[in-house]
């Protein structure tokens, strides 16, 4: 194996020591001269006509500079169903709804401002069950949007989503066994330590600066352009600028009515004006992962051979439509691909309703998806009477299958994932006592080679060196916290023959970045990585192609090592890379070494079917966990965590560690304690005391086991790791809490309250 | 109508003119431009405020301004020492791994400093206990508890 000096190294995070020091500045902590503060006043009630909006007393307020409402502003519409608009008029359709905005000299007034604004609502019927909205006669949230056949206002979206592979009712009929169950998941929100937040400015020609922490820059910047289309403002430039992002998640893949209503005041004021969510509004004004109601069936042969998958899904998608109502879309990936299942149909609808709209989150579907998957398939080993891990491995993906979606399989370390969970956790010493104690296992299959949601997956890096050696990286990438960085820093390092030292990465404007499709899928390091890694081999030929001419070496046998470019063939043959630098900028016809490459992975579009080879390569994985649950009061205690996961390769082992564990605590909240509560449309439980997250007491300890695949098409043969960490989380302990009390909790959070319902059941039974 | 109050803030004596409603959190971030200080929640709830008053950490979103008079405060800008030196805690963050986004990082250094004056060596319930009440969505903890760990060992 090649031996790597900066790939497979713990080396810390490039931002951690600004970090540490308290140095690093977050949208929260930025100011601008003459800044001013927008605030905005939500609806009062789920569906409603508005009457009036009465905004006299709040324009009479000293440091009032601006009231805005949906009907002194130009028509903007935005989402991915253009459904969205900044500040609402005629209707409200859901509590977040934005009714009226102020900018003031400062948040205190801004406040006093949004309290005097007397808003007159005449009630509509709401609807907050989406099996109800679905019917003839519901209420409609948007009456202009029609669907169906017919053409008639319906609440139910125009994206059919239908994946069919193969003939599930033949395969149906060819099952010795079937299982057929309904599940349930809820909202769970991101929980980003740092709340949302832009400060948007306009310079005297009109043109945009916005401050945001978005992780779609090129994709926001198209959005602000369309807006400012909009406004009037045709031809004018966006610039985007991201700040130390506190966290993200999925929830900074879309542009927000926020951020509109932020560049709405700043024209209005021409002054830069700054928007920053209190927690509450980053509860209830925000877009959490979507809840879902899953039917699905499969089925097996007596030695437990999968023969079919049928899963049918209502998604609530909310008053409003953004990346949520896409997830289906990465769902059909475990639905169609999780084991060997030759026959799938998969139909999914999202239906509008009065509640709060979702988007992306971690996971982007898959969680929701495998959790009904992998809990079944526990159901289904054991009406086979066959162990869960030999079922499990009897299924198992392996390398060159095709997939009923035509994904195709490369590298695939799942059955090891498998092998290693199971021993570390003694499975067949451990399993099916049913005393309280248990363990159980779930696996995933997510994209781990770009996913080609658009038209294009790219990502553009371009890398120059100075004077003195220092390599300069300017990807189109986002760090959000993961790492994404020092991950591309190790990379081109790695590539050039540096020092992890003398690279820096550049990451943060739109005037100065390459372009990029975003923070997504897992891709990054995949893409961004593989995007970096080419742009380097090009600096690198041309490096060697100026050292040559001073050294006097053909390039072949030129090597670049700890700042000095030296001959392999004469020792005697060397230079430090900066004076070869210099050489080249200070000679008559001098050159100046840089390069840039457009990455665009190999993967394909899914067709009308949906189907395609969705990513380059795919990531596999395997939790497995024992729990101990305490029957009278119906708590779970987690005993041990075991997350396998093939990850390709490990560029950076210790920031990889980070994500599977940021993502495996993530998955814990969602298995067994968070949930947005929603009561008649209302977020009512907006604050960390009601929506509780894992604490540093709670996290049990979690073993993080990486199998390296080495994946040909990979960086270094790395596959994306961001997302998978929580994916088989919630399965993995619902099957672990069936085996030790034998009740099986189908919707979640599984909250002691429903572990206990459920073993009264049990016994009455 | 504004009071006077007057403490210690990283080492150095300060005396300022503020509203008295206003927390230490807002007074640090907004009045002195000190923003390592973060604001999470603004309601007690998230620990990403933390600094150190008299050695013990507390939540300074919900501290009242007036209450710090003749006390000593510590916010992350003091753990760096004049020459550029981090403290071992911070050193032992950044080469853990303990730090993602980093939004709840100075207040867990903090927590994390308050534990260890008091129990050089403590146990691995008492890490955690003692950073309960910083919440972090990056990381799950492991590496925060282990760089902890660690420091402590040093
Ligand atoms: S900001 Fe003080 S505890 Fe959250
Ligand atoms: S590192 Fe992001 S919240 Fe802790």
């Amino acid at each position: 194996m090649t031996e790597f000096i900066n790939v497979g190294k713990r080396i810390p995070k490039s931002d951690a020591q600004e970090k540490v020091t308290g140095k690093a500045i977050y949208i929260q902590d930025l100011k601008i001269p003459g800044m001013l503060w927008g605030k905005i006043l939500y609806s009062h009630h789920p569906h409603a006509r508005i009457l009036n909006i009465d905004t006299s007393e709040a324009e009479k307020l000293p440091g009032v500079k601006a009231v805005l409402t949906g009907y002194n502003i130009p028509t903007i519409k935005f989402g991915f169903y253009k459904d969205n608009t900044p500040l609402k008029s005629n209707k409200v359709c859901s509590y977040r709804d934005e009714v009226a905005a102020v900018a003031a000299i400062d948040p205190d007034i801004a406040e006093e401002a949004i309290n005097l604004i007397k808003v007159e609502y005449e009630l509509l019927p709401p609807v907050f069950d989406p099996e109800e909205a679905m019917k003839e006669g519901a209420p409609l949230i948007h009456e202009d949007h029609l669907g169906g056949k017919e053409k008639k206002p319906t609440n139910i979206l125009n994206i059919p989503w239908k994946l069919v592979a193969g003939d599930v009712e033949e395969g149906r009929k060819n099952s010795d066994y079937v299982a057929e169950n309904r599940f349930k998941v809820t909202w769970v929100t991101h929980c980003c330590m740092g709340t949302s937040g832009c400060i948007a400015q306009f310079d005297p020609r009109d043109n945009l600066t916005i401050y945001s922490n978005t992780q779609i820059p090129s994709l926001a910047q198209r959005d602000f352009t369309e807006a400012l289309s909009a406004m009037g403002l045709q031809g004018k430039k966006v610039r985007l600028i991201k700040a130390t992002i506190g966290g993200a998640f999925g929830s900074k893949l879309d542009t927000y009515p926020y951020e509109y209503i932020a560049i709405l005041l700043a024209h209005r004021t021409r002054k830069p004006v700054k928007i920053i969510f209190s927690r509450e509004e980053e509860f209830f004004a925000t877009s959490p992962r979507q809840a879902a109601i899953i039917d699905i069936a499969q089925g097996c042969k007596k030695d437990g051979t999968l023969t079919f998958r049928d899963v049918r899904m209502v998604l609530d998608n909310g008053a409003y439509t953004s990346w949520g109502a896409t997830t289906p879309s990465v769902m059909m990936m475990p639905i169609s691909s999780l084991y060997k299942v030759p026959h799938v149909r998969y139909v999914a609808k999202c239906v509008y309703t009065n509640n709060t709209y979702s988007q992306a989150f971690r996971g982007y579907g898959n969680p929701q998806a495998t959790f009904a998957i992998e809990s079944q398939i526990d159901s289904l080993a054991e009406m086979a009477g066959i162990d869960p891990l030999d079922f499990r491995l009897r299924n198992a993906n392996t390398p060159g299958e095709v997939t009923p979606q035509r994904f195709k399989v490369g590298t695939c370390g799942l059955r090891e994932c498998i092998d290693a969970v199971a021993q570390r956790l003694d499975w067949r010493q451990n399993r099916g006592k049913r005393d309280g104690r248990g363990v159980g296992m779930a696996s995933l299959i997510h994209v781990g080679g770009g996913a080609r949601v658009y038209k294009s997956d790219g990502c553009g890096t371009i890398i120059k060196v100075d004077d003195f050696g220092t390599v300069n990286v300017i990807t189109g990438a986002t760090d959000m916290g993961q790492g994404a960085d020092t991950v591309i820093a190790q990379i081109v390092a790695e590539e050039l023959g540096v020092r992890i030292q003398d690279v820096v990465v550049t990451h943060t404007d739109t005037d100065i970045c390459p372009w990029d499709v975003g923070a997504h899928a897992s891709r990054t390091t995949f893409v961004a990585g593989n995007s970096a890694k080419m742009a380097a081999k090009k600096v690198k030929e041309q490096l060697l192609e100026v050292a040559s001419r001073s050294l006097g070496e053909v390039p072949e046998n030129l090597e670049i090592r700890d700042r000095m470019v030296f001959s392999k063939i004469d020792p005697e043959k060397k230079s430090p890379l900066g004076k070869v630098l210099r050489a080249a900028h200070y000679t008559t016809g001098g050159k100046m070494v840089m390069a840039e490459y457009f990455y665009d992975p190999p993967n394909e579009n899914l067709d009308k079917e949906f189907k395609g080879n969705l990513s380059v390569t795919y990531a596999y994985g395997t939790h497995g966990v024992e729990v101990e649950v305490d029957k009278t009061t119906g708590q779970v205690n987690i005993l041990k965590y075991i997350a396998a996961h093939d990850v390709g390769r490990a560029v950076n082992p210790m920031l990889l560690e980070g994500q599977v564990y940021g993502g495996a605590a993530m998955g814990i909240g969602y298995a067994l304690m968070e949930q947005l509560v929603l009561n008649n449309g209302k977020v009512i439980n907006p604050d960390f005391r009601d929506y509780k997250i894992l604490t540093a007491s709670d996290i049990p300890t979690i073993e993080a086991i990486t199998i390296e695949t080495d994946d040909p098409f990979g960086p270094f043969g790395a596959k994306g790791i961001g997302e998978p960490g929580l994916v088989p989380t919630a399965p993995a302990i619902a099957n672990a809490i069936y085996d030790a009390i034998g009740v099986r909790i189908k919707d979640l959070p599984i909250t002691p309250e429903k572990i206990l319902a459920a073993l009264k059941g049990k016994d009455s039974k | 109508m504004k009071q006077t109050v007057q403490f210690k803030l990283n080492g150095e004596s300060i005396q300022i003119e503020v509203e008295p409603h206003l927390s230490l959190l807002q007074v640090i971030r907004e009045k002195l431009e000190l923003t390592g200080t973060k604001e999470g929640c603004g309601m007690g709830e998230c620990g990403a405020c933390t600094v150190l008053v008299d050695g013990k950490a507390i939540n300074s979103c919900l501290f009242p301004i007036l209450e710090v008079e003749g006390k000593s405060v510590t916010t992350i800008e003091g753990l760096i020492e004049a020459d550029g030196t981090l403290h071992p805690l911070q050193r032992s963050f950044v080469e853990n791994g303990a730090v993602q986004c980093g939004f709840c990082t100075p207040g867990m250094v903090l927590s994390a400093k308050a534990l260890l004056d008091q129990h050089p060596k403590p146990t691995e319930k008492q890490i955690r206990l003692a950073i309960s009440g910083n919440l972090c969505r990056c990381t799950g903890y492991i590496q925060i508890i282990r760089a902890i760990q660690a420091a402590s060992e040093q």
